[in-house]
């Protein structure tokens, strides 16, 4: 029994990553139909930078908060200065465009940084059982999400985000600029991604360390339903318990492929994820 | 109140790629005027509607909105000047609640902690007071016409612009609907461009219409005068 605990615990908390990271695709996704492939690389960025800070200030936090912000902040830009102009050519070819850009942003850390390993250190202790840094993954995941419900439900500018996800020339019939939505959405995403990145991060940053994270957190936000933000906290969590309980009982080397299994699973029973929206849409 | 035009067009063109859409249409509404925008289907009526707020870029002419040149604004500035559009359908949000769809509605205004117009269009359609906290998509097709309506009210505009609010209501609530534009002139000097396929019930609620044939001014003049008229009616109108 108290091995299922340790399971469960540990899979919750490193659901929390997945989750996170699921949390962006699905934002961006909703609002643009768009999968954004260069999510992990901008998380790279906003690590790699909370590290350098925190190496010059000593603090992990003044670290974690550069890190949230650069998140913020790159997100909002690409979507301006990148995003913007090609999707009004194609659909497809932005999708193509984050995937460079992962490519590039991958390239250009190894070169700033280096392509060796570097450590990087938890929020907190994170030895034993449900250690205070597995605690704090979930509360803040769980806190982000939280926030993210009650800002798109309940202010004006949820209100506006929503209209312009849903119906973008309603909404600017109604006065909403969409342009400025969709910056704010990809900020959003952005900053949560880099969340997820200073979770899913530790103990070793090198330039590819969030692809399986990456992995892992598409395929919640697929398991959720990709336009449903609850669902990728879900799916999130779904995968992070099936990969512990499949590699305690089973064997870790097994882990890896319990995700594929979960997907597979949860699609041919429900085909747009746990918590989709109805696909009828009108024409 | 000024004599001028409250909306004024003047020669506008459009194009929908290769092919002109629009070819020099003009037309002035005056202050509480109610206008009527006929002709086939093609004719460019929705065309003009979408190019007055911007969905759709102008090649030349000016849109003048109480003396102000609107022609290049982006839709979502075209809407706080005072020009209200219901586009074809209604463009109800379906996945947003009613008093969600009206609030949206309202958004933009400075005043928009002000509950007055949100309880004024409340009043206006008792049928959604009734379901303001249920999903558009919950709605049948003549109550998502009233919030759609009711959306572009909350905006508090000059000139609001219908387009085929009729498309697939039954008579009974299209009659609802015409009764309310006239209803809402009167008690808040609205000014409505109507666009419509329903000649004869458009031509009978406004004061004033206009005839576009393959994107051009065929005929325009007091919507009495284009009832009686016998040529008129068979040539564009259809009845």
């Amino acid at each position: 029994m108290t091995h299922f605990i340790n399971l469960t615990l540990n899979g919750l908390a490193s659901g929390a990553g997945y989750a996170a990271l699921a949390l962006s695709l699905v934002i961006i996704y909703q609002a643009t139909r768009l999968v954004n492939f260069a999510q992990p690389a901008l998380a790279l960025l906003s690590v790699y930078t909370a590290y350098t800070v925190t190496q010059l200030t000593g603090s992990y936090w003044v670290g974690f908060a550069a890190a949230l912000t650069v998140g913020l902040v790159v997100g909002a830009l690409v979507e301006r200065v990148i995003i913007r102009p090609i999707a009004r050519t194609s659909q497809l070819n932005a999708i193509i465009v984050t995937l460079g850009l992962l490519l590039v942003i991958q390239g250009v850390v190894g070169m700033v940084w280096g392509n060796e390993q570097h450590g990087f250190r938890y929020a907190f202790d994170y030895v034993g059982r449900f250690a205070p840094s597995d605690v704090f993954a979930l509360a803040s995941v769980g806190g982000v999400a939280l926030l993210l419900f009650l800002v798109y439900r309940f202010t004006p500018l949820g209100l506006r985000m929503r209209a312009a996800a849903f119906r973008p020339e309603a909404a600017r019939l109604s006065g909403v600029k969409v342009g400025l939505m969709l910056t704010v959405g990809w900020g959003i995403a952005s900053l949560i991604g880099a969340l997820a990145g200073m979770l899913a991060g530790p103990p070793f940053l090198s330039p590819n360390v969030f692809d399986v994270v990456f992995v892992f957190g598409i395929t919640a936000a697929v398991v959720g339903g990709l336009d449903n933000p609850f669902g990728a906290v879900v799916g999130g969590l779904l995968i992070g318990l099936g990969m512990s309980y499949v590699s305690g009982y089973v064997g870790p080397e097994l882990a890896t492929l319990s995700a594929l299994v979960i997907v597979v699973l949860v699609l041919s029973v429900r085909p747009d994820g746990i918590l989709s929206r109805p696909t009828a849409r009108k024409v | 109140m000024s004599t001028a035009p409250l909306l004024s067009v003047r020669g506008l063109t459009a194009h929908h790629g290769p092919v002109r859409a629009l070819t020099d249409v003009s037309l002035d509404v005056p202050h509480q005027g109610l206008c009527a925008v006929l002709g086939a289907n093609g004719a460019g009526k929705t065309t003009l509607l979408r190019t007055l707020t911007g969905l759709h870029p102008a090649t030349s002419g000016r849109v003048l909105l109480d003396d102000e040149d609107i022609t290049r604004l982006p839709t979502e500035k075209v809407i706080t000047r005072g020009l209200a559009h219901v586009p074809e359908g209604g463009g109800v949000i379906v996945e947003l609640t009613v008093e969600e769809n009206l609030r949206l509605g309202g958004l933009w205004r400075a005043d928009r902690r002000d509950r007055t117009t949100f309880d004024e269009v409340m009043a206006l359609f008792p049928p959604l007071a009734e379901r303001r906290s249920r999903t558009a998509s919950t709605l049948s097709g003549g109550e998502r016409q009233m919030l759609a309506i009711g959306r572009a009210l909350m905006a508090r505009p000059k000139v609001l612009l219908l387009d085929e609010p009729s498309l697939g209501l039954a008579p009974r609530v299209t009659r609802q609907i015409f009764t309310l534009l006239r209803d809402l002139r009167a008690r808040t000097g609205l000014t409505v461009v109507l666009v419509e396929q329903n000649a004869a019930g458009a031509l009978s609620v406004t004061d004033h219409g206009l005839v576009l044939d393959q994107g051009r001014v065929a005929t325009e003049g007091p919507s009495d005068g284009l009832l009686a008229d016998e040529r008129t009616r068979h040539a564009y109108l259809g009845f």
